[in-house]
């Protein structure tokens, strides 16, 4: 690959993660808070593909012949190109989300509920509580969680949020079965804003063996996929 | 790896009728090609969407995607900052900075690799010009393997990725050190200056200083980002194809995981800058397996290992690569037992 070639995928390479940095495109792959860092390197290439560009373009001026060997494996640097640009791959969903083992953990404590009202809360949270506070507080309330659908060898459905600690490559899910009124046809991947009731009802995964607790439903409803997918409590 | 200049050529002695052909003219365009390679995959962008369209494959690109928008600002960091060290900083100064006893010389230089940021990609070149100006070999090697594992962008992305395991980044800042000093006084008994090929004279003389920076960061994008698609690339096949099962009956032996993350961190080759993230994603293995793998991954990889035939011989890599291999899995392992 010649200086111009290269100056022109630094400059493909910039504007893609300034694109991705701008738009919500970045919460796909990386936690939120990298969204400056995104965007500064976005800035860095920018300007290196221009520099890049300008003494090439001085060198050729003065009619500096160099003979560059430029390693081949640069080339690669073309595939996230297109992956990104033409792709945008969406986030991690069923298939990554029934692969991998339910990641709930034991918080250190729980934030105290209000005393009224249908309680919204975060997947991981509800999972939390009805696992290892034994739904203490959640009896007899309406209970609100959102999440996308995904579907074990079975057919059972499951409501899954993906947890990640900075990017995707470490995203693991927490799942929450689903049971009493389930619509009919349910589509992996599909964003659900669940309402229903505790129930002490429990499996285990498959893959790891992790705890899964039920949310016996009484209404659900599509929703769009939230402008960030995945629950980045874990971060703090 | 140094870009040096063509000779001159000597078009107006007379001599040779014939110039010697102009290698570029032979091979295909780059531009050329790129924009061609542009225009077919714009094309056939529907066939390709459908092919992607399954769950592997798109599991796969999120994660390949997602690696690489991780790593690029952190690889971009580190790139700045070696190429402002490469071109702002006389090389004189790393000489009179280090002890003239060279077994005093090994530690010193293994501790500045703290101040000094920068991947594995760069450091192989710093470590050839240190050895050039005149540094003992053996404090340039300390140097070599302790930079790219120690310095603070990689321990804060190191602390970022193990939020709930603070001793992990004390643990690879120790690990790390020991192996670095262990391979210097290693060379001091055992080297031999003929294992070193005298690395090629340095690209960035008798450039201006903004040329030899913006030199400087475009290479070591180009190059180290290249490899880093190839890590990518490896971790997304590994977390959406291989099945769980295979890693958790990795994970499940504890000699077996140590080895096996020892030999995913040399297969890998991820930038020591990103590694500390795809650690943190193999929850199956113990903080131990996982350590080492950040304290191999940054000393001795594939793309490493190609990089140090290059720049000081293949008589030196072939020795000096195993050997670190071997040392910091022990030392690796032994840190692990003992702070873990």
């Amino acid at each position: 690959m010649n200086r111009q070639a290269q100056s022109a995928v630094l400059f493909v390479l910039g504007a893609a993660l300034l694109h991705a940095g701008l738009t919500d495109l970045y919460l796909r792959y990386v936690k939120a808070g990298l969204r400056p860092l995104v965007l500064a390197a976005g800035v860095v290439l920018i300007a290196t593909a221009l520099a890049t560009a300008w003494y090439e373009w001085r060198a050729r001026a003065k009619e500096q012949e160099h003979a560059h060997r430029e390693p081949r494996v640069s080339w690669l640097l073309v595939l996230p190109l297109f992956a990104l640009i033409l792709v945008a791959p969406p986030a991690l969903g069923s298939y990554s989300a029934m692969r991998t083992g339910t990641a709930l953990q034991q918080s250190y404590g729980y934030a105290k509920l209000p005393q009224s009202g249908p309680l919204r809360l975060g997947l991981a949270d509800y999972a939390g509580r009805a696992v290892y506070e034994h739904g203490r507080g959640l009896e007899g309330r309406q209970i609100v969680i959102t999440g996308f659908v995904a579907l074990d060898h079975s057919g059972a459905p499951y409501l899954v949020r993906m947890a990640l600690n900075c990017c995707a490559a470490d995203a693991q899910p927490v799942k929450v079965g689903l049971t009493g009124q389930i619509p009919p046809v349910l589509k992996p991947d599909g964003w659900l804003q669940v309402t229903g009731t505790y129930t002490a009802k429990r499996t285990k995964d498959t893959v790891n063996g992790g705890p899964i607790p039920y949310l016996e439903i009484t209404q659900a409803k599509p929703v769009p996929t939230p402008r960030d997918p995945y629950d980045e409590t874990w971060n703090n | 790896m140094a870009v040096t200049k063509a000779p001159p050529r000597t078009r107006d002695t007379g001599e040779d009728p014939r110039p010697a052909p102009d290698p570029e003219a032979r091979r295909l365009n780059s531009p050329l090609l790129l924009t061609l390679l542009m225009l077919l995959v714009v094309l056939c962008q529907g066939p390709i969407r459908g092919a992607l369209g399954a769950p592997v494959m798109q599991s796969w690109m999120t994660v390949f995607v997602a690696v690489l928008v991780q790593a690029l600002p952190f690889l971009v960091l580190g790139v700045l900052l070696s190429a402002a060290i490469a071109v702002f900083v006389p090389p004189s100064f790393f000489a009179r900075a280090l002890p003239k006893n060279p077994t005093l010389a090994v530690p010193v230089a293994g501790m500045a690799g703290v101040v000094l940021p920068g991947c594995e990609c760069a450091s192989v070149p710093v470590a050839g010009a240190l050895v050039r100006r005149g540094v003992t070999p053996a404090a340039a090697l300390a140097f070599l393997l302790s930079a790219p594992a120690i310095n603070p962008i990689v321990l804060t992305a190191t602390a970022v990725a193990f939020p709930r395991n603070p001793e992990m980044v004390v643990a690879r800042l120790v690990a790390s050190l020991l192996v670095a000093c262990a391979m210097g006084w290693l060379w001091l008994r055992l080297g031999r200056t003929d294992l070193l090929k005298s690395p090629a004279r340095h690209a960035y003389e008798g450039q201006g200083k903004g040329a030899a920076f913006w030199g400087s960061v475009r290479h070591d994008v180009m190059h180290a980002g290249g490899f880093l698609v190839v890590g990518a690339m490896a971790a997304a096949t590994l977390k959406a194809v291989v099945p769980q099962t295979w890693l958790r009956t990795a994970a499940e032996n504890p000699v077996i995981a140590v080895l096996a993350l020892a030999a995913l961190a040399v297969v890998l080759s991820i930038c020591s800058e990103a590694d500390a993230f795809v650690a943190a994603s193999l929850t199956q293995f113990s903080l131990t397996a996982r350590l080492t793998f950040l304290v191999v991954g940054p000393m001795i990889d594939l793309k490493l290992f190609a990089m140090q035939t290059g720049t000081f011989g293949r008589a030196f890599a072939l020795r000096f690569a195993p050997a670190t291999l071997a040392l910091a899995i022990v030392v690796s392992v032994l840190t692990g037992l003992v702070m873990l």
